[in-house]
């Protein structure tokens, strides 16, 4: 359109005169320009006065809310459950004064499908593909967590390549999971870009996973015993281009969210947990982290190898959300370089223990071998029995403390399996983290809880 | 964001580090897998035994739940233990001196109610309506020990062995009527 670029008229204005004015010709007629330097005050104030930007902090001051009131001017608000931000099928109760929450009910059990039931039901050998789909977005901890928990009964001890295997998918699985979190994290924050590279980058992750495991998802690969199958031709080579794709994207992330005045503004101050409160509330992972408790059961109580592996434990200072989001972030390198120490270090050996009464005999041995196709043929129909006992066993997982308490009376199938799900316990922080904050920041907090519905209902 | 050296929050630095054992001592023990040592209190001294473990260092509740024991041909418990149908399970943890202990208390069928450790550890609020929720356990002294995973309006406990799996109708919505 025409109207849009005005022409100048050049005769009127000349070059290096201070005050010449510059003439365009609009659809509003003629309007007078002039190099910015040179605009009056009137002129300036009349240009930033027209804009009402203003920040949201300033507008509710959240401390001048009585937030203990019990009078009749708050208001009960329902959230959810098929609120979009909610992370799955959360509802929140909140009860508001004006735009600050006073008191939060998380109400969950919207996912429920009786997991552990469902446990009670299977063989310890069916049992994996039952946990592997609690916390949909870690499932390979999940799997970890009952064949470590059933090992213990049986009192076996899985070969060392089975063990370096397990940690490496674990920490890969750690990577994608984290990944995953930054994009909906992103995407909470109106950061549309973060959710299409997290995206991107766990794809890379979910692809070796197909590879090895056959499935992107609920793999079924770790198993009492060992893991499904030995990893695949070239695992290091894509290993290596996992680490190094994502540790350099991990500082374009720095560039896009961290540093970014917006970003920051949303979520430094906002949703704070002291460790006292953190540790009252059961919380683990990454929110206990936050609040600067370094603990970190891979450190604090190593499982698998993980105590002759190089690595920090990332904490917090003020258990904000920021503090969450940089943890999670840094957790990201950190784990990339525990995959870089271990397929250094991978041993050669068996991918799982060659006990036949707990891992079925090579297929090849099955066409042979009468006594293996009856190992094969027990181990499936009938599953392996275990002994009598109980065990806890706890791992961390991605999101915290995972924990899988197992009873056994003696036959192939558990008599109780409890899942302790990090993402249970911690969405009952979600209450004190919102307490006294804005509405408008809810959706970051409860971002910033990462939580799996998946897991948090079983 | 500093790694590992801040161990000493105050957080952590709390409680004796000589004092689990001595938590109690006459109530039985056993040393078990992958745990520091396991107590069976009786039920009258669950809550006073949950508090001194807390006091001794335990700062975190690291799980709570119950199973019951109906089916089960017969579980090993130390001397002067009576086995009872229910039992809730407590796993803690220690933070500043890394030990894992677990607490089971043995719960009759007759009377499914244990006191709630909720102002011990307020962590276990959740827990506890799981375990009631799902098991049947009444917790004393719970606050709001409601429903938390099954509809409010569901009918027995079903992690019980006793649960009719197959007995109970699914729940589906009714068919829409014609209009």
């Amino acid at each position: 359109m025409e109207g849009c670029v005005a022409p100048v008229t050049d005769d009127v204005f000349v070059e290096g005169t201070r005050h010449a004015p510059r003439v365009a010709e609009t659809s509003e007629g003629a309007q007078e320009m002039a190099p910015r330097p040179e605009t009056d005050d009137a002129e300036l104030r009349r240009e930033v006065g027209a804009v009402l930007r203003m920040a949201e902090g300033p507008v509710v001051n959240a401390n001048d809310i009585d937030i203990e009131r019990r009078d009749d001017e708050t208001m009960i608000i329902n959230m959810g459950p098929q609120h979009p931000s909610t992370h799955g099928v959360l509802r929140l109760m909140l009860e508001l004064d004006g735009e600050t929450v006073l008191r939060t009910k998380p109400v969950i059990g919207y996912l429920h499908t009786g997991m552990e039931k469902t446990a009670e039901e299977l063989t310890y050998v069916q049992g994996a593909t039952n946990v592997t789909r609690m916390d949909y977005l870690s499932p390979l901890t999940n799997e970890l967590v009952f064949s470590m928990a059933t090992e213990a009964l049986l009192d076996v001890e899985v070969p060392p390549r089975a063990v370096w295997i397990r940690m490496l998918m674990s920490e890969l699985q750690r990577v994608s999971s984290h990944l995953m979190w930054m994009a909906t994290n992103g995407m909470d924050l109106g950061s549309t870009s973060m959710m299409i590279y997290g995206f991107r980058e766990r794809e890379m992750v979910l692809t070796f996973f197909e590879k090895t495991t056959g499935l992107r998802m609920n793999h079924n690969y770790i198993r009492p015993g060992g893991v499904a199958a030995d990893l695949p031709d070239g695992w290091e080579d894509d290993v290596e281009v996992i680490c190094e794709t994502v540790l350099a994207r991990s500082f374009e992330y720095d560039e896009l969210l961290t540093g970014q005045p917006i970003f920051r503004q949303r979520t430094e101050g906002i949703g704070n947990l002291s460790a006292e409160e953190a540790l009252a509330l059961s919380a683990t992972g990454p929110i206990l982290r936050s609040t600067g408790v370094p603990w970190d059961l891979r450190r604090t109580m190593p499982y698998l190898a993980y105590d002759e592996l190089d690595f920090d434990i990332i904490v917090g200072t003020y258990g904000d959300n920021f503090d969450r989001y940089s943890i999670r972030l840094n957790e990201i390198r950190e784990s990339i370089k525990m995959i870089r120490q271990i397929a250094a270090r991978m041993p050669p050996g068996d991918y799982r223990i060659q006990d036949r009464k707990v891992t079925p005999p090579p297929r090849a041995r099955i066409d042979e071998s009468m006594e293996a196709l009856i190992h094969h043929f027990k181990i499936f129909t009938e599953g392996f029995k275990v002994p009598e006992g109980e065990v806890y066993v706890a791992i961390e997982s991605p999101r915290g403390e995972l924990g899988c308490y197992l009873v056994s009376d003696g036959s192939s199938k558990p008599y109780r399996m409890h899942i302790r799900g990090p993402s249970f316990v911690n969405l009952q922080t979600v209450p004190v983290l919102l307490r006294g904050g804005l509405i408008a920041d809810a959706v970051a907090i409860i971002s910033s809880v990462d939580p799996v519905m998946g897991e948090v209902d079983r | 964001m500093s790694a590992t050296g801040a161990a000493d929050s105050a957080a952590i630095a709390t409680g004796d580090p000589a004092a689990p054992g001595a938590v109690l001592p006459d109530v039985p023990r056993s040393g078990g897998r992958l745990v520091d040592e396991i107590a069976f209190p009786p039920r009258e001294r669950y809550a006073e035994m949950v508090r001194a473990y807390r006091d001794a260092g335990f700062e975190l509740c690291a799980d709570l739940c119950a199973v019951d024991y109906l089916s089960h041909p017969g579980r090993a418990l130390p001397d002067g233990v009576a086995a009872e149908r229910f039992e809730v399970v407590v796993n803690l943890v220690s933070l500043s001196q890394k030990r894992r202990a677990r607490i089971r208390v043995q719960v009759p069928e007759a009377d499914p109610s244990v006191a709630s450790v909720i102002d011990v550890y307020p962590g276990v609020d959740a827990m506890e309506r799981e375990a009631y929720d799902l098991i049947g356990i009444v917790f004393v002294g719970h606050p709001d020990l409601t429903r938390i995973l099954m509809p409010e309006d569901w009918e027995g406990h079903p992690l019980r062995k006793d649960y009719g799996v197959g007995r109970v109708p699914v729940q589906f919505k009714e068919a829409p009527g014609p209009r």
